[in-house]
């Protein structure tokens, strides 16, 4: 079974917030809240400084608190792509995982339930890339199987550099975000 | 220079983002007060102070189902998809305190009940008759009297320790990372136990037995809170960067104040003082110790939700 994994070449993006609308249109994500979203961050010192921009979003952990903490089993390491889903008609509301997850990466839906980004499992099961991978102009994410060596994303991961967010947090994050020059 | 921007939601930002408000510090404040009330029941059918017909034994197993239930009412108002609470007791989570907790409470009900037959109190003796019997035929035994006493001990401190170990098992919350925080809310939770018997109390050997306990308690939770705060300050970046939340930060005055000075040192001293006979029993003390520990759960969901981890 695979494991569904995304790469995210950081020297390519432009913070376009194209991935956010397309997220927010193709999961009729509500007012006010976000799946997916764009850090910048400006690191150095005056006039070398240096800009990271990365579109963020809940990063599938291997190692995911936000399914250990929950009490009903709502939040799951699902068999599709062993992707972390949360079941709506299990979820209490209880709000637990979204205190475990270091990301800020669920809110809590109007209608009460869990909520956070699905790596658009429906558009998956058709053999379509999520739809920020799909809208990006820039082409800087790549969606696949880690587990298969010979996918775009394993091969990325292969021959360039990259990072995970906060791994000190031990949560082994599934997005990588590429931090060198395209070859 | 690190500047970091977002466009996620941000709860410094919107308060609205914070994910507990009120519900859960005063849950967490009742379950530790009824933990340690089913503790100091527990202890009072075990020795044999609950004969004495105005023990507080007779009163606390019924304050303890009044609490509970309205601990588990913050609960229940806190939760965000309310019809559905009954999924809890479809499935048993072994890695989920919450789970634990939702399993342990069902049993709590039925030991409180037990507790509050085998020590009926009169007004419920005149009114309820069969109550009455079978609570002379459970006294009767002794056997019964030490199983329900040995079970409202034993469930009373899983559940004092659950409170703590709800927000700890949190790691992505620094200020909750520490072992020592079931310790700190059980002992918390009993020392409030305590204080509310001393206010509750008609017995003077009762009063004078809660003063004692509550002088010890406090003293414990003292060290507990230095503890943790030392062991926050020798752990990781973020921890040392949550514990300074209450060590020079936002949380300071209030923890300081409010839980620590009024809350433990101020009826630790006066209560010592009436111990020594230097001044009289007052119910300043244990209203102090009370209001400490409801304060002292607010500032740690709270300071404990605003810490987080941060990128090297
Ligand atoms: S990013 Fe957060 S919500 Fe997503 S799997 Fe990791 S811990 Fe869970
Ligand atoms: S809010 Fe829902 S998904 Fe999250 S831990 Fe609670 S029950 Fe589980």
């Amino acid at each position: 079974m695979a494991r569904f994994g995304m790469v995210i070449d950081t020297s390519k993006c432009v913070g376009c917030l194209d991935c956010v609308v397309a997220c927010k249109t193709e999961n009729d994500v509500p007012d006010g809240f976000c799946r997916d979203w764009i850090a910048t961050e400006v690191t150095g010192t005056f006039p070398s400084l240096s800009m990271e921009i990365r579109s963020e979003r809940c990063n599938m952990c291997d190692n995911p608190p936000c399914v250990y903490c929950c009490p009903t089993g709502a939040s799951h390491i699902s068999d599709f792509g062993k992707l972390v889903q949360i079941t709506e008609e299990k979820c209490i509301g209880c709000k637990a995982c979204l205190a475990a997850c270091p990301y800020g990466a669920r809110f809590t839906h109007p209608d009460g339930y869990a909520d956070k980004c699905t790596f658009c499992e429906h558009r998956l099961r058709e053999g379509k890339d999520p739809a920020c991978v799909s809208v990006c102009p820039t082409h800087c994410m790549y969606f696949g199987d880690l587990d298969d060596p010979n996918s775009e994303v394993s091969r990325l991961l292969e021959s360039r550099k990259s990072k995970t967010l906060l791994p000190e947090a031990g949560t082994r994050p599934r997005i990588y975000f590429l931090t060198d020059k395209p070859k | 220079m690190r500047e970091y921007t977002t466009t996620n939601s941000n709860p410094f930002v919107d308060i609205s983002h914070q994910v507990w408000a009120w519900e859960i510090p005063v849950y967490l404040f009742l379950g530790g007060l009824v933990a340690g009330m089913m503790v100091i029941s527990g202890y009072l059918l075990l020795s044999d102070r609950w004969q004495k017909p105005k023990s507080v034994a007779y009163v606390l197993p019924a304050w303890s189902l009044v609490l509970l239930s309205l601990g588990m009412l913050a609960l229940f108002l806190d939760l965000e998809h309310k019809l559905y609470v009954w999924r809890l007791y479809l499935t048993f989570e072994i890695t989920s305190p919450m789970s634990w907790g939702s399993w342990i409470l069902i049993l709590v009900y039925p030991a409180l009940l037990a507790n509050l037959v085998i020590a009926l109190p009169n007004a419920l003796k005149g009114r309820f008759p069969s109550l009455a019997t079978l609570s002379d035929r459970m006294q009767e035994r002794p056997w019964v009297l030490r199983s329900i006493a040995v079970v409202n001990v034993a469930l009373g401190i899983m559940v004092g320790i659950y409170t703590g170990i709800l927000l700890s098992s949190l790691g992505a919350r620094p200020l909750w990372s520490s072992g020592l925080l079931g310790p700190l809310f059980l002992v918390s939770g009993v020392s409030t136990a305590a204080a509310l018997v001393h206010l509750l109390a008609k017995e003077p050997e009762e009063r004078a037995f809660a003063v004692r306990a509550d002088i010890g308690l406090l003293v414990t939770e003292l060290v507990f809170i230095v503890l943790f705060l030392i062991g926050l300050m020798n752990a990781s970046r973020v921890q040392q960067e949550a514990a300074s939340m209450l060590l020079g930060g936002p949380f300071t005055a209030v923890f300081w104040v409010l839980v620590v000075g009024l809350g433990v040192l101020v009826p630790m001293v006066i209560q010592s003082l009436a111990v020594a006979r230097r001044i009289g029993h007052t119910h300043v003390a244990p209203l102090l110790v009370i209001a400490g520990g409801l304060v002292f759960r607010f500032v740690m969901v709270n300071a404990g939700q605003l810490s987080h981890w941060t990128p090297t």
